[in-house]
């Protein structure tokens, strides 16, 4: 058994040697390349234009996926890495494995304005918290009314999980020094911190809390692809954290020019229209199309928080020993 | 002279000597591969104490509650015969194969905050609990754990000869007595091992303290790992852990071994065993009542996740379908690799008078951090080929080393007692090699060795591993497909996934099983 799986990955790295093709080596996060994700769809849209054989490296979540970069070091395989958000970039950028893109400037379409030499966006969504409107009649609208409340969250670690990061530095942003006091007063709502992302949606779809952290984007699954409309999200008036997701290609890549032309396919049309029923998040530029029918019921918060990335990396570590503090006791 | 122990023969120790460097291989080789990339170890700091702390209370009370409510089940399965004994044995086991992900929601289907418990509760006019803290941790390790305490001690039950109880009913024993003289040095000579690998099991852990622990005062090391990992980038901080946590493994184990006492029954004919002390009415009830209770706290999360998955079951998508075949795969080659590895192990050991050096190392995969592994085995491999290209091979041969531990705890005590038993026998007929393996051997091993492979097939089946570490888009397996589909917001077709997850792992765990203990009468 062992051996003919052996053979089977010495044939497969063969026949791919085979090909004359130039390969475009990609790491980029699990759910990405998963038969859900945007993956395959991204990866047929590119071959058909660039003749070259598009590959994609999966490897956990984007902090998994930057730890890997790092680990590899200059003798990494990526051209391109895909899926950091702005939480990370600075680590990234720091590492000096990353090249600047040298796209020309694009119009995106985010909230905030892009300016990054290394990075380039291809999607982007509010932090938010997710409740079922038959259940929660009045959805908090900041911190502080969650706080008060009776209601019950569940949230992820911001040790394993891009989200828990994403709230901890939303309440950092939101509240400066008094993220501490935030905490505290939140802890008797929270009902467990989760590893990651899946658990903590698969408990409140079982009703283990009124409230999950996910995205503003979420009830869009549900109403297109299931047809349920009772799942919302809450836009709080202190503003709603963004998640900015993105790309940039390696300095050391054998394949530069190519990973250029995957940087600006990325942008286009052909991949954006991609993401939001995949990703279930908002492109980075609006397809000529728009959204797909559902996206406009969607609230959009009237503020996006967003911790510049330089600072990001200072900030999280205070960020982690007040949530610390605060949920310890 | 018993205590003179034999010298082992050649294809005896070259074995035992290849399985032993390959553990040593995963275990310390990864962790100073991760060790050396890194550069050094890195100081510890406070709140890595706390976890250290955190780890072990909830490892050891969740390794003693465990064992201690395995024996009476252990003890009423083994001395009772009713119809669907067999396939309630198959069932108990299976809390400790599932993925954690599925094991936990089916646990808070029936405890959670909306779960069955608590509406039940809520109708009689009780308040609620909540699962969340320290209790939920150990009610969730006790869940994983108890079946393969239980498994373990039934085995150490059904290997006291029918001969012993047959001349206790001559001697007229009562229960009592039977208890003196025949069950407690069967305990004595398995609990300290069976506690052990519990709660090194329960010492890695990660997702189940986090997730049921309720917030971050449940932090294990495991998690401080993956903080210095991911979190912090600080790979030594991440490898110093880990080897705090192999230290720990190698005390546990050590402590084990000093408490642990061969049981010396001597060999038996192995005819069916008669209870004649098991008739009495108050036995009888107690039995029942122990294993209705065990069998509704082990069952009942089971039969939640099957209904809400079996609906789903049909219309399953076809990448699930694939990578069920390809789970199926890396299960039966984990299955030979480990039994490979195991059998001149355990062979090894057993010829010793006294649990040795060689018996810790067996131990060491139970204390490896899954990460530290995957990290290293990564960094090993990268400069001889593409990590995608091997996942599959890797992951089986991973999944088989995790497993040894397990094997070796079934193992090991009944390749002691064929020694003991028949060794001299044999040794003084010139029995020996692949004979002596064919005629004396493996018959005695047989029904241990169809537990340990249906273990491994089944924990290989339903393990994440390292494969998330290695795969591509192409290579998923079932419970990383099962993952993906809970990521992608397919929670209804995650449940699918799980039944056919739980369905074949346990189909696996019983044709082995059953292979194993053809001959007996449950």
């Amino acid at each position: 058994m062992k051996k003919s799986l052996m053979m089977a990955g010495f044939l497969a790295a063969t026949t791919a040697a085979a090909q004359e093709k130039p390969v475009l080596t990609v790491y980029t996060y699990d759910s990405f390349v998963s038969e859900w994700g945007p993956g395959p769809q991204v990866e047929t849209a590119f071959e058909a234009e660039c003749g070259c054989d598009l590959r994609f490296v999966a490897a956990g979540d984007g902090a998994a996926l930057l730890s890997r970069v790092l680990l590899e070091g200059e003798s990494t395989e990526a051209d391109v890495v895909l899926g950091l958000d702005t939480n990370l970039t600075a680590t990234a950028a720091a590492s000096g494995l990353f090249a600047e893109h040298g796209q020309a400037a694009t119009e995106f379409d985010l909230p905030v304005d892009w300016v990054d030499p290394h990075f380039l966006p291809y999607d982007w969504g509010y932090f938010a918290f997710v409740y079922d409107r038959t259940k929660v009649a009045d959805a908090p609208t900041d911190f502080e009314a969650l706080a008060a409340s009776d209601l019950t969250i569940v949230i992820q670690d911001p040790r394993s999980s891009t989200p828990g990061l994403g709230l901890l530095l939303w309440v950092k942003a939101a509240y400066g020094d008094r993220a501490g006091e935030i905490w505290s007063a939140l802890a008797d709502n929270i009902v467990t911190v989760t590893p990651g992302w899946s658990e903590a949606y698969g408990m409140f779809l079982e009703g283990e809390a009124d409230l999950v952290l996910s995205y503003t984007t979420s009830p869009a699954y549900h109403l297109i692809a299931e047809g349920d409309d009772t799942k919302a999200a809450a836009a709080f008036s202190e503003g709603n954290y963004l998640q900015v997701e993105v790309a940039g290609k390696l300095a050391g890549s054998d394949q530069g020019e190519l990973a250029d032309r995957f940087l600006a396919f990325m942008v286009t049309d052909a991949f954006q229209s991609v993401i939001p029923e995949t990703n279930w998040m908002y492109p980075a530029v609006t397809p000529e199309a728009g959204l797909p029918t559902g996206f406009e019921t969607l609230v959009i918060p009237e503020k996006a928080l967003l911790v510049p990335a330089a600072d990001a990396a200072a900030l999280r570590d205070t960020a982690l020993s007040e949530w610390q503090t605060a949920l310890s006791r | 002279m018993a205590d003179r122990a034999q010298p082992l023969s050649l294809p005896l120790r070259v074995g035992a000597g290849a399985a032993a460097a390959l553990v040593l291989a995963l275990t310390l080789g990864t962790l100073g591969a991760v060790l050396l990339r890194a550069g050094g170890a890195s100081a510890l700091g406070a709140a890595d104490w706390a976890a250290l702390r955190f780890t072990l209370t909830q490892a050891f009370v969740s390794a003693a509650l465990s064992v201690l409510l395995a024996i009476p089940v252990a003890r009423a399965l083994a001395r009772r015969r009713f119809p669907g004994r067999g396939i309630l044995i198959t069932l108990l086991g299976a809390p400790f194969i599932l993925p954690v992900i599925v094991a936990v929601m089916g646990i808070l289907t029936i405890f959670g905050r909306s779960g069955l418990v608590n509406d039940g509760l809520a109708a009689l006019g009780f308040g609620r609990i909540s699962i969340y803290g320290f209790h939920g941790v150990v009610l969730a390790h006790v869940f994983f754990n108890l079946p393969l305490a239980v498994r373990l001690l039934l085995q150490g039950w059904l290997a006291i000869p029918a001969e012993r109880f047959r001349l206790s009913a001559a001697l007229g024993f009562r229960p009592g007595d039977i208890a003196r003289h025949l069950e407690r040095p069967m305990l004595r000579a398995l609990l300290p091992g069976i506690f052990v690998t519990i709660f090194l099991i329960c010492l890695t852990s990660f997702a189940v303290a986090l997730t049921l622990g309720g917030g971050p005062k449940a932090t294990t090391i495991e998690l401080a790992i993956y903080q210095a990992f991911r979190f912090d980038f600080d790979l030594g901080r991440a490898a110093t852990l880990a080897a705090m946590q192999l230290l720990l493994c190698a005390i546990a184990a050590g402590t084990a071994m000093r408490f642990s006492l061969p049981s010396g029954f001597g060999a038996g004919l192995d005819r069916p065993v008669a209870r004649w002390d098991a008739g009495a009415a108050t036995l009888i009830l107690q039995d029942a009542a122990v294993l209705t209770l065990g069998a509704a706290f082990l069952l009942a999360p089971l039969a939640a996740i099957a209904l809400a998955g079996l609906p789903q079951l049909a219309g399953l998508p076809a990448p699930v379908w694939h990578a069920a075949l390809r789970s199926l795969g890396v299960a039966l080659g984990s299955t030979a690799f480990a039994l490979a590895l195991a059998l001149p192990l355990a062979l090894a050991v057993a010829q010793r008078r006294r649990a040795d050096l060689l018996e810790s190392l067996g131990m060491l995969p139970l204390a490896t951090s899954s990460l530290i592994l995957g990290t290293g085995l990564f960094l090993l491999l990268r400069p001889i080929a593409s990590p995608g290209d091997l996942a599959l091979p890797v992951t089986a041969l991973v999944n088989a080393t995790m497993a040894l531990p397990f094997i070796l705890r079934a193992l090991i005590p009944a390749a002691r007692d064929a020694h003991e038993g028949y060794g001299r026998l044999a040794d003084s007929l010139g029995l020996a090699g692949v004979a002596r393996l064919r005629l004396l051997t493996l018959p005695r091993l047989r029904r241990p060795l169809g537990f340990a492979a249906g273990l491994t097939a089944a924990l290989s089946m339903g393990d994440l591993g390292v494969i998330a570490l290695f795969a591509d888009g192409e290579r998923a397996t079932l419970p990383l497909q099962l993952y993906r589909l809970m990521g992608a917001y397919r929670m209804a077709d995650a449940a699918g996934a799980a039944v056919l997850l739980l369905a074949l792992s346990l189909g696996l765990f019983w044709i082995f099983d059953r292979g194993g203990r053809a001959d007996a009468d449950a």
